[in-house]
């Protein structure tokens, strides 16, 4: 049954009114503040880095250490990390050559770095920082270009079976910030001044590497003692 | 206010909902008021995405066929045809048995319950009532129609 002129102003005028309650609520929803944010440059506390010299993967007796300073927002770093340390990582991580340590250094120009750093250390309270920081590598097309990354990294601390009430305490106090702030200074007094940066035995390599030359580098300061 | 009407109403609140979980999905919008974790556990499952399209936005696309056909339905030189009551059913159908689907592994694969999906699920459920209500209603209609003609 055709509806009267009336009733079809009424029904337009109610979806009207729906319309407007939904984009406003849309909108609101949007235009809400970040999440989370992670201050950068505060003042380093003593107990920020007490104990903690990045995060460690490999044998204690390994011959060779390499210190990574990375940006979890750097396309390099993120190439790196997902192309080439699988490689690494299997090569000679786990043959007990290479020990890897990994150091956050977040650049300026990139409004995500020091959260995902952030988001990785709140991780690493619950023992999942590799976890995370595969994961936020893995994401990085997905999050770099949002307007707030924050709900993103807690899919991933979900994903990775993280308590979320521990997750989001950690983030909203910004448990780390001091620490990730000491990192990025330790950096600066080694002379890191782009990522990655390889530190390995005092000298510092910068650009882009591969798991061939990690490989290479590796052979050339812990020779093999027998062939494999 | 016919059932087409309440048909496009109830779309375009489905529309709204599937914009919400979307928009939550790519990033745009902070956590999900759901009043349990229970909403991001489904939405970030591996089932939030089928055939590599999140969910939420099959959801946003499918309301907003079902509001177009809906609408067009409205117009005088559609109110008593039955195609677009048709169109209604027959989309709104598929998207009760999407709907099935996704309920079924919240419950007995994630084990988690999300309230905008069953909000959702009501919505979509309610749109398939009203179109097969209009189906009869027009199926009747037309009938009376046909008896009148035949007496004339």
């Amino acid at each position: 049954m055709a509806a009267s002129p009336v009733g079809m102003k009424r029904f337009y005028g109610l979806l009207a009114a729906i319309a407007v309650i939904g984009v406003g609520l849309l909108g609101y929803q949007l235009a809400k503040p970040a999440t989370v944010s992670i201050p950068a440059n505060v003042v380093v506390q003593p107990n920020d880095t007490a104990g903690f010299h990045g995060y460690v993967k490999g044998a204690e007796s390994a011959p060779v250490e390499i210190t990574e300073y990375a940006d979890y927002q750097c396309p390099f770093c993120q190439t790196f990390a997902t192309l080439q340390m699988p490689t690494i990582e299997e090569r000679l991580i786990k043959t007990g050559r290479l020990r890897w340590r990994y150091r956050d250094f977040p650049l300026q120009q990139h409004p995500f770095s020091r959260l995902a750093a952030h988001s990785a250390a709140c991780a690493d309270d619950q023992g999942k920082f590799w976890e995370q920081h595969e994961k936020i590598y893995e994401g990085q097309p997905e999050w770099a270009a949002v307007r707030d990354a924050g709900p993103i990294f807690r899919r991933y601390a979900q994903a990775n079976g993280l308590d979320l009430a521990k997750y989001d305490a950690c983030m909203s106090a910004g448990k780390y910030a001091g620490r990730i702030q000491a990192s990025y200074d330790e950096g600066v007094r080694v002379g890191v001044s782009s990522t990655p940066t390889l530190l390995v035995g005092g000298r510092l390599y910068q650009g882009r590497f591969d798991s061939d030359a990690i490989t290479r580098l590796v052979d050339s300061l812990a020779p093999r003692t027998s062939a494999r | 206010m016919n059932y087409r009407m309440a048909a496009a109403l109830m779309s375009l609140i489905g529309l709204f909902v599937s914009a919400y979980l979307y928009l939550y999905k790519i990033g745009r919008i902070g956590t999900l008021a759901c009043g349990s974790g229970a909403c991001e556990t489904v939405q970030t499952s591996q089932w939030s995405r089928v055939l590599g399209v999140e969910v939420a936005l099959i959801g946003v696309v499918g309301y907003a066929v079902l509001l177009g056909v809906a609408l067009a339905g409205l117009r005088p030189a559609q109110a008593e045809r039955r195609g677009p009551a048709l169109a209604l059913a027959g989309l709104a159908g598929a998207g009760v048995l999407f709907s099935l689907y996704l309920t079924y592994v919240e419950l007995f694969v994630i084990h988690a319950i999300c309230r905008w999906c069953v909000g959702s699920a009501v919505i979509i459920v309610t749109i398939l009532l009203l179109a097969l209500l209009e189906l009869r209603r027009v199926g009747s209609a037309g009938s009376a129609a046909t008896r009148l003609a035949g007496t004339a």
